[in-house]
């Protein structure tokens, strides 16, 4: 019994200090209150009463906020804060589907690569070590110059350029979980090699991978609006949030605020899921790191 | 260690073989035929078929490719079509202009991320240490041009300090060339350093959790003492790693910011070069950097095996 309080008493500071983050939790819940408000007005974007993303209003050009204009309005007098809502929809359909596509691929490889070893593993990591070796946005710039610039590009170039770093944690996943007694147990069973990776290995791999894609869908934010900014993501007039700091960027003296605002609500956003991913996987990870 | 130098040779000459294929056939896929650009589009259909010719872009692709690879490894990554300057040329033109960049970018993250480690680490959860973590957190969430427009914003429309666009060389004018990339540099520099913070001050917390370090403080050694000769080297390994990951993917010019700030270098090139469907340069740009990028990371690993035995060992 003696041995038993005192593990017993160990634990105590431990469970103290998780009661002691308040301060992780407010801004957690606040991140995803964030997105879900830019959630739910992207997809709500036809049916709210806004302004039309692509009216011109050349009397008002680059206006202060004002009831009329919440927002502003941009270099040609557009309302701001309907190619806002607008644009998140694209920010959000890329910034969210592209990790997807990449982490399902990756997985896949991954996996197997991890499980089955020898010349398959060897082929993916050389695979994805070419797909590194390259300059990342030079590769998304030229597939997107000779595919053309669409939503559905967006996602499949951004995708294919996640799929490296997700085989790799999927594989590094796998490997230490091969090893371990509930995979060899299931072996030595007779359960088939289709069985063991679907019931054993691919539940535990997902775990990690969550935190990871949000990670990812940060940086696939990030880069789309390097893409727009750079005049290689959707088309214009459609608006994104990208093309229009970069709209902006030729008013920044008289009119700051045509850039800053979709640039705040991109910083918000990619802050936002950032954090989500950063509690989640310190929830996952038992070792709490020092980070 | 020489088998350990001699596998992982052996294993970067498929990995960049593979660079060069996928790099063909992606830019000769881009829409447009060099010819027609080269004659105008009032070109009659038998001079462009002759120049094909003369190109070599009549020949299947794997034939174009073949040749082109036999080229490159006698040194000759072909001649732009558009403005007659060779691969090799453009490149070296540009190279200078985004080596600078990545020093300053390197050099600045470094400054700020690893003194801010340090104290971050020997005050561990205090508020100095809260803020700074809090911060390299919103600095990593940053997107690039965020930083650029709010610095071009700060020292270039409001206070006037600097130039927000042009390049000056640096053999031209030594101050002019430090004003023009200061602005850029510092942007690189403020996304480099949260990265490096990070990475330092977890590691040094835990090395300073060690037994020599203990010992160290019992031996009355000053803290300044322990902190930069006994707990730096040691915490440095993973560092070591992510700024030579940084100077691999800076060796490629920092397309982005060299663009915002109008800088002439190898990222701009390669930009310019799929705007402009030049694929000879962007060809040839591509598969340099890209073997740029795989010495880098050779080179670091190299240092790791030097610096952590261990590594030698393992398969590699």
């Amino acid at each position: 019994m003696a041995t038993l309080d005192a593990a017993l008493d160990r634990e105590v500071p431990v469970a103290a200090a998780e009661r002691r983050r308040p301060g992780l939790g407010a801004l957690f819940w606040l991140a995803v209150a964030w997105i879900a408000i830019v959630l739910l007005l992207a997809l709500a974007a036809d049916l709210l009463p806004l302004a039309s993303p692509f009216k011109l209003t050349l009397d008002a050009r680059r206006a202060s906020p004002s009831a009329q204009h919440l927002f502003g309005t941009d270099a040609l007098g557009r309302d701001i804060l309907s190619r806002l809502i607008h644009g998140a929809r694209i920010s959000l359909a890329v910034g969210f589907t592209a990790p997807l596509l990449g982490t399902v691929v990756g997985t896949v490889l991954g996996v197997l690569a991890g499980y089955f070893r020898g010349r398959f593993e060897t082929l993916a990591i050389a695979a994805t070590d070419v797909l590194l070796a390259f300059p990342p946005l030079v590769l998304a710039l030229a597939i997107i110059a000779y595919l053309g610039a669409s939503v559905v590009n967006l996602i499949i170039v951004l995708g294919i350029l996640t799929i490296p770093a997700v085989t790799r944690v999927a594989r590094a996943t796998t490997l230490s979980l091969r090893e371990r007694e509930f995979v060899i147990a299931a072996r030595a069973l007779g359960a088939s090699h289709a069985r063991i990776l679907r019931r054993e290995i691919l539940p535990n791999v997902l775990v990690p991978l969550g935190a990871f894609f949000l990670l990812l869908a940060a940086v696939t934010i990030i880069a789309e609006g390097i893409l727009s900014y750079l005049g290689l993501g959707v088309p214009p007039p459609a608006p994104s949030w990208g093309s229009m700091i970069a709209e902006g960027r030729d008013s920044l003296a008289v009119a700051p605020h045509v850039a800053f605002i979709p640039a705040a609500a991109m910083f918000l956003t990619v802050i936002s899921i950032n954090l989500i991913g950063d509690t989640l996987r310190a929830s996952i990870d038992p070792r709490r790191s020092a980070l | 260690m020489l088998g350990f130098v001699g596998r992982r040779l052996l294993y970067l000459i498929p990995v960049v073989l593979a660079v060069t294929v996928l790099t063909f056939f992606i830019a000769s896929l881009l829409p447009g035929d060099l010819a027609v650009t080269m004659l105008g589009d009032q070109a009659t259909p038998e001079a462009v078929a002759a120049l094909h010719k003369k190109l070599g872009l009549d020949l299947p692709l794997w034939q174009q490719y073949l040749h082109w690879l036999g080229g490159a490894l006698s040194g000759d990554f072909g001649t732009s079509q558009r403005t007659g300057e060779t691969v090799l040329h453009a490149i070296a033109g540009r190279l200078p202009v985004s080596l600078e960049l990545m020093v300053i970018a390197e050099l600045g993250g470094l400054l700020i991320g690893v003194p801010l480690a340090i104290l971050c680490a020997v005050r561990a959860g205090s508020e100095l240490d809260r803020v700074a973590s809090a911060a390299a957190f919103g600095t990593l969430s940053v997107p690039p041009f965020l930083l650029a427009i709010l610095l071009i914003f700060l020292f270039a429309v409001q206070l006037n300090w600097l130039p927000a666009t042009g390049y000056v060389p640096l053999s031209e004018d030594i101050l002019g060339n430090l004003r023009a990339m200061a602005l850029p540099g510092l942007t690189l520099a403020l996304l480099e350093w949260p990265a490096i913070m990070r990475i330092l001050r977890s590691d040094m917390i835990s090395t300073l959790q060690e037994n020599y370090i203990a010992m160290a403080k019992a031996k009355g050694l000053s803290q300044r003492r322990i902190l930069l000769v006994h707990a730096l080297k040691p915490s440095s390994l993973t560092l070591v790693t992510i700024v030579g990951l940084n100077i691999g993917r800076l060796i490629g010019g920092a397309l982005l910011v060299e663009t915002i700030f109008a800088l002439p270098g190898v990222g701009r090139l390669l930009v310019e070069a799929i705007f402009l469907r030049d694929f000879i340069i962007l060809q040839g740009g591509v598969v340099l950097v890209a073997i740029g990028f795989v010495v880098v990371n050779f080179a670091v690993d190299l240092l790791y095996a030097a610096l952590d035995p261990r590594i030698r060992h393992g398969h590699a």
